[in-house]
């Protein structure tokens, strides 16, 4: 992984990816729903990460298997005769033309990417907000090429994910499986490439219980 | 600090008459904890070091249907979980009711595990974790897409082999980790601080798992794409 600094972690997380501490707390599932499936999504793309998610789950694995044994009150019912049959993980049809959604998406948006409803906000940006319990607001946007993304708020760490086409910050170029993460206080002004439209999974807000407390703010251009 | 009390005599195991069987003769490729361990191991001389019994081989025999192998597990497991759900907060009650539906879960899905991608204490990891979470939310977890591991329908010994070796390594690791390192990942896994700190932790072998793992992705992407 050369192209990573593991050291880094939210908010100074390496350019494009998560970073060690959302994806370690993805492990741990200790983030809201719509960080873990922008996490989820991320991961579906990018290898790198997976590789990281599985070695903080050993990490999980390990403090169980260290953890001091607490005296169970019921004995160990018999195991169950018959066992109940299990989905077999199959390979799932994977989600491979750019601007087609990972399928952790797929459930949230309810839909196949080609059946898509979106709704216009105005400006030509398109959205659909994607049903996850709170803290954190997840929504699907379809920029016009050259178009300035909309501002989707800096109250807490905010998770832009591209799905296809692509976006500049004035510094990076993000494509297809890049994440940006914004602290609160980052100043950027992402723009839309010239061409395709760019689609993105974008969420805001706190990921963590100790930060979800941080007001949130009215947004009228995204009518939310 | 006492020892912790053994695994099984904690639990009140009516075991299916397999599992005394099971424990009398050794079974084959696995010893039995005789004690538990101390949180950081050092007051714990007569625990058994970890990678003791192999718990992966424990899950196969599980998957065929072994009651004394799942007995075994249970005897293992089971009281480490219920710990772990008590330091997540759930109370006495709901951290015995997970502890004894996840393993439950590991009889019914022990067909799905994979040495040759997981150990068996990461595996039954997840399963708790995704367990806690439907506790809590109304949807299950969002898991990435699904990866087949191999085209192999028995697992690589060679690459279960490995990750016995770096579990076992991260596990000693752990062991010996001063209390105050520990207790930070602790509170990270039970969501009681920001992962910030265990992202910069070092001393933990997880790039060893990661670079293994990598390669195994990489592996698995070439062979899709040649079919």
């Amino acid at each position: 992984m050369t192209d990573r600094d593991d050291t880094a972690g939210a908010p100074h997380a390496p350019a494009k990816h998560p970073g060690a501490a959302l994806l370690s707390a993805y492990a741990a599932g200790t983030l809201s729903e719509s960080f873990d499936l922008t996490i989820a999504a991320h991961v579906s793309l990018c290898d790198a990460c997976r590789a990281e998610v599985m070695s903080f789950e050993a990490l999980g694995g390990g403090l169980l298997e260290t953890m001091p044994p607490a005296p169970l009150a019921r004995a160990m019912p018999e195991p169950a005769a018959d066992r109940r049959p299990q989905a077999t993980p199959g390979m799932q049809e994977a989600a491979a033309r750019d601007g087609d959604l990972p399928a952790p998406l797929e459930r949230y948006a309810g839909t196949s990417s080609a059946r898509l409803r979106w709704r216009a906000v105005g400006g030509g940006v398109m959205q659909i907000i994607l049903k996850a319990e709170g803290p954190g607001r997840a929504r699907l946007l379809r920029i016009p090429g050259g178009m300035a993304m909309p501002h989707h708020g800096h109250r807490g760490i905010e998770l832009t994910l591209v799905l296809g086409g692509a976006f500049h910050d004035g510094t990076e170029r993000f494509a297809r499986g890049d994440m940006q993460v914004a602290a609160p206080a980052l100043e950027h002004m992402p723009v839309a490439e010239e061409g395709q439209p760019c689609i993105c999974l974008a969420v805001t807000d706190a990921p963590l219980r100790f930060t979800s407390l941080l007001p949130r703010l009215a947004q009228p251009f995204l009518r939310i | 600090m006492h020892l912790q009390p053994s695994a099984l005599h904690a639990a009140p195991v009516s075991a299916p008459a397999g599992m005394a069987r099971a424990v009398a003769s050794g079974c084959p490729g696995a010893s039995v904890p005789l004690s538990g361990r101390s949180r950081n191991g050092h007051d714990a001389p007569m625990s058994p070091e970890p990678g003791d019994t192999d718990w992966s081989a424990q899950l196969r025999r599980v998957a065929e249907g072994d009651r004394a192998a799942f007995a075994l597990l249970y005897a293992h497991f089971a009281p480490r979980l219920k710990s772990f759900m008590l330091r997540s907060g759930a109370g006495e009650t709901l951290a015995e009711d997970i502890a004894q539906d996840v393993m439950a879960s590991v009889w019914h899905k022990a067909p799905q595990f994979d040495a040759a991608r997981a150990g068996a204490s990461t595996w039954i990891f997840t399963i708790a974790r995704n367990r806690r979470i439907d506790d809590q939310r109304r949807a299950a977890r969002p898991e990435p897409e699904v990866l087949d591991w191999g085209p192999e329908p028995e697992p690589d010994p060679t690459e279960a082999l490995s990750v016995q070796a770096e579990t076992d390594l991260l596990h000693r690791a752990l062991h010996g980790l001063p209390q105050a390192q520990r207790e930070l990942i602790e509170r990270a896994y039970f969501g009681e601080q920001s992962h910030r700190e265990i992202a910069v932790l070092t001393g933990l072998p997880l790039g060893t798992i990661k670079s293994r793992i990598r390669l195994a992705l990489d592996r698995l992407r070439h062979g899709m794409d040649r079919s």
